[in-house]
């Protein structure tokens, strides 16, 4: 009950920050969506990070490595130090330079006029508000199964069917409904604040839940000594295929192309201000993980008075919060619990954002024309669409469900997919419309077509030919990019002196 | 020395894929499992080789970007 009332006074402060946020709201919709570019590089930082540290990062990376190792950390951790740096170096800096001096606001804005073509849009607006779901589906199904690993037992008579604990679908309904309040009342700048605040809160929590864990398991010796002796696989990491380790280089390319993150680059002030983001990821990205994949592979082989804690075919999404609950007071309970829902709130926010600023600016004033609106009715439509975005994947939260951790590898091939379109987009004169079209539609059919062969993500150890799909998915949508550009006709002039301004 | 900082990111590249096959049990100051170290390592090499590519390879001509009044800030470290 501690527990619960603590997550209750985080939720919230998070709403009070929302409403606080929402006085310096200027009634514009480039300040609900952009934060008027106002963003400097310490907010920059937060944001960014916060963003995709994710479920996947916490509830995912532990259960992850509970399943298979500190193997975990090499797959995606330290990849994304060095990947997603790249991507913000490459691709965030060049984009905000652009959109910055063009006005755009959202990712088929540019693609639009890059490409030449009007209806990429309509090709693509679907595209990511469906990779964008399954990504929200990540954090809600991890934010429900959070609260109720911690829970379990509070409630024994209440919620008997869920092991005692707040049930799944409830938690996760409420906070859907949290983010959606601090999102409607402070828009991008709220987001902002609530992502540097959540993100502070997050890693101060992580390293807390880690020395508390810790200590329960007989301290930082004991715990790995145990894994050492029972389990010694989990130390390795030869059981990892070269191939498909190789290819797991791939998945964090997906910041490239994920429309919350191109949204909060917009939102600096300046090119500056990427500069400590892009420094600094790799060293949050270790101090975020590197607790969780060691709590994981601690959790093969913990046990408390000798008693083991978890079985082996105990399910991945619930070892940290069942850890949590189990080793921690009451109090110190609720405080971990609402720093891991931090990690997850954080993402979420964004995403909600994101999708209500495509929906009316790719979609209602492209096609309505900009003063069929007033800039509150936008932002009301933008609203609107994001309760049905968020409606949806709540629904799907409701199906059984995946692993986090494989449903995140899905989610973010998709988005890798894709990113052969950016890559073009900004260092490739010679990329056509229809070459644009190509790259889009070869990566979604191999998507759809690898996802549903895995079951729709329930073999987590799916692969193809060796190697995790997202490689066949990359080679394909880039083979087709390449060949259909260059048998079709060149961009314009007028368009590559726009974006490839001769300095 | 851009060559260089890019020289460098392929470097540890390369070096991520060559850690990955390692059956040692071997705990580092006690509990620090050396597979999960070395990957660590390579994490903070990344924030080193990204701090160098801002410094020495950031791309000319995008610091002075005029910033218009309608931007100014009013919030957070932007204040």
């Amino acid at each position: 009950m501690t527990q619960l009332i603590i997550i209750c006074i985080y939720l919230a402060l998070l709403v009070v920050l929302g409403i606080f946020s929402s006085r310096l709201f200027r009634g514009t919709s480039k300040d609900y969506m952009l934060a008027s570019h106002s963003i400097g590089p310490f907010l920059l930082l937060m944001s960014l990070f916060g963003t995709t540290m994710t479920g996947f990062a916490l509830v995912g990376s532990t259960g992850e490595s509970f399943k298979q190792g500190v193997g975990v950390y090499g797959m995606l951790a330290s990849s994304s130090g060095i990947v997603h740096s790249l991507c913000f170096f490459l691709f965030g800096v060049k984009l905000y330079s652009i959109g910055r001096r063009q006005g755009y606001t959202t990712q088929i804005q540019f693609f639009r006029e890059r490409l030449e073509s009007d209806r990429i849009g309509l090709l693509l607006f679907p595209v990511l508000v469906t990779l964008v779901i399954t990504y929200l589906l990540i954090g809600v199904l991890a934010a429900g199964l959070t609260v109720n690993g911690v829970t379990r037992g509070a409630f024994s008579e209440l919620f008997a069917a869920s092991n005692g604990g707040v049930p799944p679908w409830l938690a996760s309904l409420v906070i859907c409904v949290v983010v959606l309040t601090y999102v409607f009342f402070g828009g991008m700048r709220g987001t902002a604040w609530a992502n540097t605040l959540q993100t502070i809160v997050f890693m101060i929590l992580g390293v807390v839940t880690f020395f508390v864990i810790a200590t329960k398991l007989g301290g930082l010796q004991a715990a790995s000594e145990a894994v050492a002796q029972l389990h010694p696989e989990k130390l390795h990491t030869s059981q990892f295929p070269k191939l498909k380790f190789l290819t797991f280089l791939l998945i964090p390319l997906s910041v490239g192309m994920f429309p919350h993150v191109f949204q909060h680059w917009l939102t600096a002030r300046n090119a500056a201000a990427f500069k400590l983001p892009i420094v600094a990821q790799p060293i949050f990205i270790m101090i975020v993980w590197l607790p969780c994949v060691l709590i994981g592979t601690w959790a093969t082989s913990a046990a408390i008075d000798g008693k083991p804690l978890f079985p082996p075919d105990f399910h991945a999404n619930a070892v940290l919060p069942v850890l949590v609950g189990k080793v921690s007071t009451p109090l110190l309970g609720g405080l971990l619990t609402a720093g891991i829902l931090a990690a997850i709130m954080s993402s979420l926010d964004s995403q909600f954002l994101c999708m209500g600023t495509m929906f009316t600016e790719d979609i209602v004033v492209h096609y309505a024309g900009k003063n069929r609106f007033t800039e509150q009715q936008i932002v009301t439509l933008a609203r609107v669409f994001i309760v049905a975005v968020v409606a949806v994947t709540y629904g799907l939260s409701l199906f059984d469900p995946r692993r986090v951790f494989t449903l995140g590898i899905w989610c973010f091939s998709g988005f890798t997919a894709l990113v052969p379109l950016v890559a073009a987009s900004l260092y490739w004169k010679r990329l056509t419309k229809a070459g644009g079209y190509a790259c889009v539609l070869v990566a979604m059919a191999s998507w759809l077509w690898f996802f549903r062969d895995s079951g729709y993500a329930a073999d987590p150890k799916y692969g193809f030919l060796g190697m995790l799909p997202v490689a066949t998915m990359i080679a394909l949508s880039t083979a087709a990019m390449i060949l259909v550009s260059l048998l079709t006709r060149p961009p314009s002039e007028a368009t590559l002196n726009k974006f490839f301004p001769k300095s | 020395m851009r060559y260089v900082v890019w020289g460098l990111l392929v470097a540890l590249v390369v070096l991520h894929q060559s850690g990955i096959a390692s059956d040692s049990n071997q705990l580092v100051f006690g509990f620090l499992p050396i597979n999960l170290l070395f990957h660590a390592a390579i994490s903070c090499a990344a924030g080193a080789a990204w701090f160098l590519a801002v410094k020495f390879a950031w791309p000319a001509g995008l610091d002075d970007e005029p910033v218009s009044d309608s931007d100014a800030a009013s919030n957070g470290d932007a204040a």
